[in-house]
């Protein structure tokens, strides 16, 4: 019996990959940069961060150009000056980032005590000492205007979505303009008109509902953006077959193309949870900051996380700052866990069943 | 044996008159996918029928005046002769703000978005798409803090160095050595609010570039930066300014983390680093807690202008980039 040799393999090449040599060159030139950098600061009156970080820049960019210059003329080193360049504008977009998640979690776990979830303001001040009072009323609240806001926008948002998608009637210009348009609506704005349109001349004063429906407003053109990407994606095959079974028109969008964008639908709706969830002009506007659980919607001022937040800030003593930033990381935290929802669910295969 | 006729069944109606289901399937969907125009016609109107006698009796001088004075007479009642109301100083004060959050964000998110197509290797890539769309999500409050207590202070160092070697820039001259809360901190905080958008449509943008386009550059021995500027700018130019706008459209509309930043002062204020400044948005929110049933009006009118104003920023950039993304040029 004879084997087979295995077939001699081409090992795949790529020539445009950095070679050790590239890697080594980089690391040196970043190691010389931040070397220049530290001593042009501890020699010239040249101090802080913003210093370091420019010198850094500087000094890159120069010996980048330099020695590309040398070893590859001129266009190789405009193309290395402009790479680092870039490179360093997506440094700086994502230092804020990092910038605010640590300062959140730096400056508010101190805040973080179990009877934030068991106790409300009722009977505290947020100037008390820390571990008093908690946010449970904040948290109920939250939760009350972001499903109220969800109930009211969802259904619009993907029946607008659905028009755009599947009716495609005369109307889907201008409405795909006018959802973007909305998108852009200020926040203080839709307070001031829930507050011109309801309270005003109807309910007279505050209440938890107004807030939902001021966030419904901002909510709307999120879920329906992101509905309308999502039923895009829906293979029109689908489509054909549900109607060439006979299906009419409501069947087949009902029974076939819904369910199969379930999860990118759910994803819209999260996203637009996401969108509303730290939206704080409005609600002061609408629902005012009781510091009591309030399970009404319809009557009485109703507390929620921003407010909470606000509110704190507002009082500028170092307690009540603590409790504020507490506030944003439990607000922070939920804000992640639905944006990280949205995305698993988002990145599953459209159409496909579970 | 007998056959039985074949049944032959009815004549079947063929036709492409939509049945009962669908005529209301269709009526339903219609109408939700119209709200939007009667949410916006709604928040038009409403806010046009309480601003109304605002915009009416002072005119004009709503939009050029800098004066905001809501008299109360003795008796209670509103003194309305000598009430003025013009938000000249917090459209200026907007438009300020605004502006520097373009020109310090867009920089930074387009040089992003460069990277992130062009340069970037897929697992960095999404890290860092994830990151900045997960800083779209973050409430304004929390920009708003965060502006307070962490970039104020290395804003102020940043603005007196700015003041110290160029004074000479009109913009930059400091009247009083107050440096703190000013509308150039609060131009850096929406600076970082825009960056996810512009970001993300300057993305979108670049990734449509036509790649035979991209691979001829290459194969005439561009380098890189040679096909960026030969192939990827021009096709995504138009894109990136609608992008820009609606980066400016938001940072118009912001209100929170304005209020948080900035010292809201009621005059004309050019001098971007003074601590003094304000944009319509925050004044809202300012004057809001303690203004009059009729003061109320006023505030109303203003947030007319700020909505009117938003819109048509937004719809040119929706226009803007719409088109770009369909020629395919």
């Amino acid at each position: 019996m004879t084997t087979l040799a295995p077939a001699p393999t081409a090992k795949p090449q790529k020539p445009w990959a950095a070679t050790y040599k590239d890697r080594a060159k980089t690391a040196g030139i970043f190691v010389a940069s931040m070397a220049i950098s530290y001593a042009v600061v501890a020699a010239t009156p040249l101090k802080g961060k913003l210093a370091y970080a420019a010198i850094f820049f500087a000094s890159y960019i120069v010996i980048d150009f330099v020695i590309n210059f040398v070893k590859a003329g001129r266009p190789a080193a405009v193309d290395a000056v402009f790479r680092a360049f870039v490179t360093m504008m997506v440094a700086v977009a994502i230092t804020p980032i990092i910038s605010i998640l640590v300062t959140v979690w730096i400056r508010g776990h101190h805040g973080l005590h179990w009877t934030l979830f068991t106790k409300d303001m009722h009977s505290n001040a947020y100037t008390d000492a820390v571990p008093q009072g908690g946010l449970l009323h904040a948290i109920i609240g939250t939760f009350l205007l972001v499903l109220f806001a969800m109930i009211i926008s969802v259904p619009i948002g993907i029946l607008t979505a659905i028009y755009l998608t599947e009716i495609r009637g005369k109307f889907t210009r201008p409405i795909s303009f006018l959802v973007q348009a909305m998108s852009g609506v200020p926040s203080i704005v839709a307070g001031l008109f829930i507050y011109a349109a309801i309270l005003l001349p109807l309910t007279k004063k505050l209440n938890g509902f107004e807030g939902s429906l001021a966030l419904a407003i901002l909510m709307i053109p999120t879920v329906a953006r992101t509905s309308e990407e999502v039923l895009k994606l829906i293979p029109s095959d689908l489509r054909e077959a549900g109607v060439a079974l006979g299906g009419t028109q409501w069947r087949s969008v009902a029974m076939v193309v819904v369910p199969a964008a379930r999860s990118g639908l759910i994803t819209a709706m999260i996203l637009g949870v996401a969108r509303v969830a730290g939206e704080t002009a409005p609600l002061l506007l609408l629902t005012g900051g009781s510091g009591t659980k309030n399970f009404n919607m319809f009557n009485n001022s109703m507390g929620s996380l921003p407010s909470y937040i606000w509110q704190c800030f507002g009082a500028g003593t170092p307690e009540s700052i603590t409790r504020a930033w507490a506030g944003i990381l439990v607000l922070l935290v939920i804000v992640v866990v639905l944006f990280t929802a949205a995305r698993t669910l988002g990145n599953r295969k459209v159409g496909k069943k579970k | 044996m007998t056959q039985t006729p074949a049944q032959i069944p009815a004549k079947r109606e063929i036709t492409t008159k939509p049945r009962f289901s669908d005529k209301v399937f269709r009526g339903v969907v219609t109408g939700g996918g119209l709200s939007s125009l009667v949410i916006l016609g709604l928040i038009l109107a409403f806010l046009l029928y309480n601003g109304y006698s605002i915009l009416k009796q002072q005119g004009i001088q709503f939009l050029t005046s800098s004066n905001w004075q809501a008299v109360v007479a003795d008796s209670g009642a509103v003194d309305i002769k000598n009430s003025h109301f013009g938000i000249a100083a917090m459209l200026i004060g907007t438009m300020i703000v605004a502006v520097i959050a373009v020109i310090v964000g867009v920089p930074i998110s387009v040089g992003a978005a460069v990277y992130l197509t062009f340069y970037a290797p897929a697992s960095i890539k999404k890290i860092m798409v994830t990151a900045i769309d997960l800083m779209a999500a973050f409430p304004s409050v929390l920009f708003g803090l965060w502006g307070f207590f962490v970039l104020e202070s290395s804003g102020e160092y940043w603005a007196k160095l700015l003041n110290k070697y160029f004074s000479w820039v009109p913009f930059f001259k400091l009247p009083a050595p107050y440096v703190t809360r000013s509308p150039f901190i609060a131009g850096l905080v929406l600076a970082i609010m825009i960056i996810p958008i512009v970001t993300s449509v300057s993305r979108e943008i670049f990734s449509q570039t036509p790649l035979d386009r991209i691979q001829a550059a290459y194969a005439l021995g561009g380098t890189r930066f040679a096909m960026l500027r030969a192939v990827a700018f021009p096709y995504a130019r138009s894109g990136i300014v609608g992008g820009v706008m609606l980066g400016l459209g938001r940072a118009m509309g912001e209100t929170v983390a304005v209020y948080t930043v900035l010292n809201i002062v009621y005059q004309v204020n050019w001098q971007i680093l003074l601590s003094a400044g304000g944009n319509v948005a925050s004044m809202i929110l300012l004057k809001f807690g303690e203004a009059s049933p009729y003061e109320v009006k006023a505030l109303m009118a203003a947030g007319l202008v700020l909505f009117v104003l938003t819109l048509i920023v937004n719809s040119i950039a929706n226009l803007i980039v719409t088109r770009t993304g369909k020629s395919g040029r």
